[in-house]
């Protein structure tokens, strides 16, 4: 997509905080991204880092209390989300946000059927009455690669495979033509078979469809077959963000360059032990004031526990458009490509 | 399904079987003789008389076929013989009461009416309130409903209802004078002055009994929806866009209904049990008022009858509960 042309979700300083009974967690803090119409931006990180967080805050799927939105602007099609009363949500969601999440196994109702449940959204949003609804869902069935589809309506989801509820979830998610899908790692509950053909299927919908899609992972070498861009968040935020070839080859964060080397080689000599990021990710109570991957990071100075990083462009683009880093260390100048993958 | 109930339906039979043959030895061994009840004043060649026309001489394995030959084939004879006008019981000795004289189905379809309209009524209420206070007190967990809720179950259900009963009758009877405290049996409903004394005896009982039961059921739902509330499912649900009510009370309610339904339906049999306590609290001369009778003046047959009918309810909504987990949840239908 050309850089003019205005990005289908645009989120500005969106935070996120949870009031426990230990106090708060601020859970994404100051997070801002936008995403482009036929786009796939990937977000990496590790548990906890904010990913999840920040998508369902993005349509309000977080239970509140104790989830609370505390700030930013949630822009889709030009409409803030935050804006919207549980009503206008509901007619969002489904309907313009797609979601598609972690474990297929318990994402959908055991006790109604696969048929009854894809065909809700259907008739919710689209107003279809239940034979056009049966039309559509068979569609759709077809669409994400389940054969024999009109008779499987009936089924229920424990007559499904792993492999195949994701598609089902999939099929939900795509039911109303949504703008943006949101894939809340998607194939991290699935074995690496399975993994591969839901791979394929997003591709090939994703080119047939032409929405612009969230995918959530902590899995990069997913991220580098699928993505256009790549998001990596640690600590409820985003610390760096950057086409997917540029960051594969030119990372800037410790924190990704560091995630770059966890990946084990498979070609090559083995290596005695997997590579790990020594340390635990931070527990974010309370509003950060220094750089939250300070105490993991091998490049710390007195700056980084003053101050919290913005980001800033490292390649003359505004931030979010080109390369950005929210890092107070710069990273030297990329090595040629063979080495830069082992830095 | 079909397949399951008839084999439920048939493996019910011997269990029944045992249950019947438990039953009767139970009440044969317990201490005491409906002998005994005869007045020494009767001369012992009658006695001996009245003994073996009542049958207690014969050995016990004769007793007890001959009994369930009266229970299985005369008595069922005999309801077709009342309901139809026909005579296929043909004077066939029946089921009789030792105490009344009368034959026990009679004694029972006699008292059954008054524990059905008020247990029954108390039950159908105490479901009534618990249902939604039950999800509404799981969906807003920890607000001051919940917190009331929860308070009101955990007294409700731990106060018996011989002490909320009399405290009732103390209240609203002795003091304020609202309702009556006895339970007239013989009031008959004409016309809608009777109606409304009708209800207004029934008051009591089935507040009382309401309370107690809707504060069990009302924790077991809310338990229930708890958990469910939690689950993946219900945030696709909401993902898709649905309504709160469609989330909560089409994909969660149906999925927490089975603790529920398990409450419900083994909780009936004692409807017809009668809740026996309350029954005596209020005077209702129900199945379970006749029941604490027949014990105390030995008349087995009423006791075995009785015993035996909870036993038969029971295997029964344990098989109705089975079928409702089947309706509910497609991962327990069994063939």
């Amino acid at each position: 997509m050309a850089d003019g042309a205005a990005p289908v979700l645009d989120v500005k300083g969106l935070r996120t905080v949870f009031r426990t009974r230990g106090g708060e967690i601020h859970a994404v803090n100051d997070v801002s991204f936008h995403l482009n119409r036929g786009e796939l931006l990937g977000v990496v990180g590790e548990s906890g880092s904010g990913k999840s967080v920040t998508m369902m805050s993005l349509i309000g799927l977080l239970p509140s209390p104790p989830a609370e939105i505390r700030g930013g602007q949630v822009l889709l099609d030009g409409r803030d989300l935050l804006q919207l009363d549980d009503k206008g949500l509901q007619e969002v969601r489904g309907a313009k946000v797609g979601f598609v999440f972690q474990d297929p196994m318990t994402s959908l109702n055991p006790v109604f059927t696969l048929g009854d449940q894809l065909m809700e959204p259907l008739r919710k949003h689209m107003g279809l009455d239940k034979t056009a609804a049966a039309n559509r869902a068979v569609e759709l069935l077809e669409l994400v690669g389940i054969p024999d589809a009109r008779r499987r309506l009936k089924a229920y989801p424990h007559q499904f495979s792993g492999g195949m509820r994701q598609r089902v979830m999939i099929a939900i998610a795509l039911a109303c033509d949504p703008d943006v899908l949101i894939a809340d790692e998607p194939t991290t509950a699935l074995d690496v078979t399975i993994q591969a053909q839901i791979l394929e299927l997003v591709k090939e919908l994703r080119q047939k469809l032409g929405m612009a899609i969230i995918w959530i992972t902590h899995d990069l070498g997913v991220i580098a077959g699928i993505a256009d861009r790549v998001m990596v968040m640690y600590g409820g935020q985003v610390v760096e963000q950057a086409p997917v070839r540029e960051l594969f080859a030119n990372p800037q964060h410790p924190y990704t360059r560091a995630l770059l080397k966890t990946i084990p080689a498979i070609s090559g000599p083995r290596e005695d032990r997997l590579k790990v990021i020594q340390g635990q990710p931070p527990i974010l109570a309370g509003a950060p004031t220094a750089c939250p991957f300070r105490a993991r990071c091998e490049h710390r100075h007195d700056r980084c526990d003053r101050e919290n990083p913005a980001r800033r462009a490292i390649d003359g683009q505004t931030v979010g458009q080109g390369h950005d880093v929210a890092c107070h260390w710069s990273a030297p100048a990329p090595a040629p490509r063979a080495e830069a993958a082992h830095a | 399904m079909l397949t399951y109930t008839l084999r439920r339906l048939l493996v019910a039979i011997p269990t029944l079987l045992l249950i019947s043959l438990v039953i009767f030895l139970l009440v044969d061994l317990a201490p005491g003789s409906p002998a005994s009840e005869i007045p020494l004043t009767v001369p012992p060649e009658v006695k001996a008389k009245m003994i073996e026309a009542m049958g207690i001489n014969e050995p016990v394995h004769i007793r007890y076929l001959l009994w369930l030959k009266q229970f299985f084939w005369t008595e069922p004879l005999y309801a077709i013989d009342a309901a139809f006008g026909t005579n296929y019981a043909d004077g066939a000795p029946r089921i009789i009461s030792y105490s009344s004289k009368v034959p026990v189905m009679d004694y029972i379809g006699e008292r059954l009416p008054q524990t059905l309209i008020v247990i029954g009524t108390a039950y159908v209420v105490a479901i009534l309130i618990a249902l939604p206070i039950g999800i509404y007190s799981a969906y807003r967990q920890y607000s001051w409903f919940d917190q009331v809720g929860t308070f009101v179950s955990m007294v409700g259900y731990s106060v018996p209802t011989f002490f909320t009963g009399l405290l009732a009758i103390i209240i609203f009877t002795t003091w304020l004078g609202w309702f009556p405290s006895i339970y007239n049996t013989s009031l008959e409903v004409v016309d809608w002055e009777t109606f409304k004394q009708q209800v207004r005896q029934m008051f009591l009982p089935v507040a009382v009994l309401a309370l107690f039961n809707a504060a069990e059921l009302s924790r077991y739902t809310r338990s229930a929806m708890l958990e469910n509330l939690s689950q993946d499912y219900a945030r696709t649900a909401r993902a898709k866009g649905l309504s709160e009510r469609t989330v909560v009370l089409k994909h969660v309610l149906r999925n927490s209904m089975i603790p529920v339904i398990t409450v419900i339906t083994l909780g009936l049999p004692a409807v017809f049990a009668g809740a026996i306590v309350t029954e005596q609290v209020f005077k209702i001369n129900g199945i379970g008022a006749a029941l604490i009778g027949a014990i105390h003046v030995n008349d087995l047959p009423v006791v075995q009858t009785i015993a035996f009918i909870t036993a038969i309810l029971i295997v029964l909504f344990n098989l109705v509960a089975d079928i409702l987990y089947g309706i509910l949840d497609p991962r327990i239908r069994y063939d």
